[in-house]
């Protein structure tokens, strides 16, 4: 298995006392569990603060879990010694959200690119020329970008360049987080055909992260839905979205088309979790039971796994 | 020019949404229709804007701060920077009422808690007292809403209104939204570049693309029939789990430069379809069905 992980949990401090203790956590993961296989994507969708970015970063290593573990192909990541780590770091990288924020403007393309292959002495100095400037036509850019800043790019190239840098350690897992939520409807067509075709061609897998279904749905072979840093429902894509079985994939599904959705209210803060299924303070089916038993993501038909006991009879 | 000879006419209770990409001009519309423009360097070089026949562009700017928010009301993108941050909600609903209706003094907190209520905020007592940062991006958004409708106005005027929102979030402003428009019979003019939220919730749809209106009709034809090469383009790049495997289209190259204007039509160098007629002269907005605009000299045949 290429990534496999463990049952994490992530806990943050949030506010802390007067001698710097902390006074309040946030509970931002708790314990999910997945596994990717080589050349597959994966989605992950949810709404703002139910973990996704926290999630990616655990798996690349950005993050620490405070509970669980992450497996890169069968190691243990936060268990195996510094060099292993610096020597499979390339393998798993991550794509950020805003592409304006995520590159340092006072480097080149040409230095944002080298950096991977400096840090792992990749390639000869001749080679990294002729190298990176394959990388720039691969994503759909020109060799003459190589010396520009990144100012002088539109959203939708920064992006391009943003993957053209994941993949200069010739990855074999990149953590997408939000690629494509800033860009208009247009340009976010044209990166996504770009990520399609990376992972068909070269058989790269994906960890997808975006609040928009339509697009995980679109790019994914399989779908996890997190609430409030918990995964509800997990599945094939066309399980998921054809035959939503959580009342929240349902509303998220409903969300997504335009229609009216049968919930109320905001998701409550992951400081101050409700106990039971941390979804039933919005469910339109919740029941004494929801309040009283934290719900375990289950299988209930072969790979389809969901996180509610009326997952049945909805 | 940034905004180019448009022409909008929004009925009585009907909501036209307004859609583009961003920098289309879609909120330069609306703030030019508010009188908003930042002046120099925007300023309204020609045209009308007719509300209940009177021509706006007359107006001096005391008409203006009276018409703005009693007869016509103003929801924005950022409901945090909408709001004054410092003034506590239930005042900043007060406020508009004291100035634009005739409630009595007496009757104005009532009428506070009234619209709260009417907007989906339970406990109406409790969130008045609340400073904007004490709510959340939704509720902040529900207030918004109370301010814009506590004029009794006749247009609303909504720019990205939940576009700051988380989806379900969205969803839900929305519902509430169109339920203000039966109840009070407003007119809305609604502005997103989201084209699933418009099919579901507008009355007549227009596309805007540089500056211009390049197609306007009902939702349904708009959507299933559409005529304008860059409406199709948006909607076939449109990602659905139905299209799975298959490339999404996407519109070769960007919305062209507002201060550099070509002869021509101006969506010429991105269009799949271009002759060299639509290179010299504009096209203007036909009626290619009943209610049905579009300006193309080649429009889709479907
Ligand atoms: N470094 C941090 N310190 C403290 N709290 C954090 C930190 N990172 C994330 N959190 C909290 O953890 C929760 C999950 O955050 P995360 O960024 O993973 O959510 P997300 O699903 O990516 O949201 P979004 O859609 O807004 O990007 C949030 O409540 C957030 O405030
Ligand atoms: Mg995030």
């Amino acid at each position: 298995m290429l990534l496999s992980v463990r049952k994490i949990s992530k806990t943050f401090p949030v506010s802390r006392g007067l001698l710097g203790n902390p006074t309040s956590f946030v509970r931002a993961l708790e314990e999910v569990s997945f596994d990717v296989e080589q050349g597959r994507i994966t989605g992950v969708v949810g709404e703002s603060g139910c973990g996704k970015s926290t999630l990616g970063r655990c798996v690349v290593g950005l993050h620490e879990p405070s509970e669980g573990s992450v497996w890169w192909g069968g190691e243990d990541l936060f268990k195996m010694d510094v060099r292993k780590r610096r020597a499979l770091q390339r393998r798993f990288q991550m794509v950020f959200q805003n592409p304006f924020a995520s590159l340092n403007p006072r480097q080149k393309v040409r230095e944002i690119l080298f950096e991977t292959l400096e840090v792992h002495g990749l390639l000869g100095a001749n080679e990294r020329i002729s190298f990176t400037k394959d990388l720039l036509e691969k994503v759909g850019l020109q060799t003459g970008d190589l010396e520009k800043y990144p100012h002088e790019f539109s959203g939708g190239q920064r992006q391009r360049i943003g993957v053209a840098r994941a993949l200069v350690g010739q990855p074999e897992l990149i953590v997408l987080d939000e690629p494509v939520s800033s860009l208009d409807v247009s340009v976010q067509a044209s990166i996504l055909n770009l990520l399609a075709g990376l992972n068909r061609v070269q058989k790269i897998s994906y960890l997808f992260i975006s609040h928009d279904l339509k697009v995980v749905g679109y790019l994914s072979e399989r779908v996890m839905v997190m609430y409030l840093g918990r995964i509800v429902e997990e599945g094939l894509t066309a399980q998921v979205l054809q035959n939503p079985r959580h009342p929240y994939t349902k509303v998220l599904l409903a969300a997504s088309d335009g229609k009216s959705v049968p919930v109320k209210g905001e998701p409550p803060s992951p400081v101050n979790k409700p106990p039971g299924c941390s979804f039933h303070t919005r469910c339109p089916y919740a029941e004494k039971r929801c309040f009283e038993e934290t719900q375990e993501l289950a299988v209930v038909d072969q790979s389809l796994k969901v996180a509610c006991w009326k997952w049945d009879h909805l | 020019m940034v905004l180019r000879g448009v022409n909008l006419a929004i009925h009585e209770g009907e909501c036209l949404a307004l859609v583009g990409e961003s920098g289309c001009g879609k909120s330069m519309t609306a703030l030019s229709i508010l009188n908003l423009l930042p002046s120099p360097p925007m300023e309204i070089r020609s045209g009308k804007i007719l509300f209940k026949k009177q021509n706006l562009k007359d107006l001096t700017e005391t008409d203006w701060r009276k018409l703005r928010g009693k007869e016509i009301g103003i929801i924005f993108q950022e409901p945090f920077t909408s709001l004054n941050p410092v003034i506590r909600v239930g005042e900043q609903i007060e406020e508009v009422l004291r100035i634009h209706s005739n409630i009595p003094v007496g009757e104005i907190r009532t009428s506070v808690y009234r619209l709260l209520t009417d907007v989906g905020l339970s406990d109406p007592e409790r969130i008045s007292e609340q400073y904007p940062h004490q709510l959340s991006g939704g509720m902040c958004q529900r207030v918004m809403i109370a301010i814009a409708i506590a004029g009794n106005p006749s247009l609303l005027i909504a720019d990205e209104p939940t576009t700051a929102l988380d989806v379900t979030v969205q969803a839900q402003i929305l519902d509430l939204l169109f339920q203000m428009k039966e109840k009070f019979r407003l007119s809305v003019l609604f502005i997103t570049h989201d084209l699933r939220v418009v099919r579901n919730h507008a009355d007549r749809v227009a596309i805007l693309y540089a500056g211009q209106v390049v197609e306007e009709g009902p939702p349904e034809k708009l959507f299933d029939h559409p005529q304008h090469p860059y409406t199709e383009g948006l909607l076939e790049s449109l990602p659905e789990f139905s299209h799975k495997g298959r490339p999404l289209y996407s519109i070769p190259g960007a919305v062209p430069s507002p201060f550099a204007p070509k002869k021509g039509c101006a969506f010429a160098e991105r269009c799949p379809k271009v002759e060299n007629k639509c290179r010299q002269l504009e096209p203007d907005l036909n009626e290619k069905n009943k209610g049905h605009w579009v300006r193309c000299y080649y429009p889709s045949e479907k």
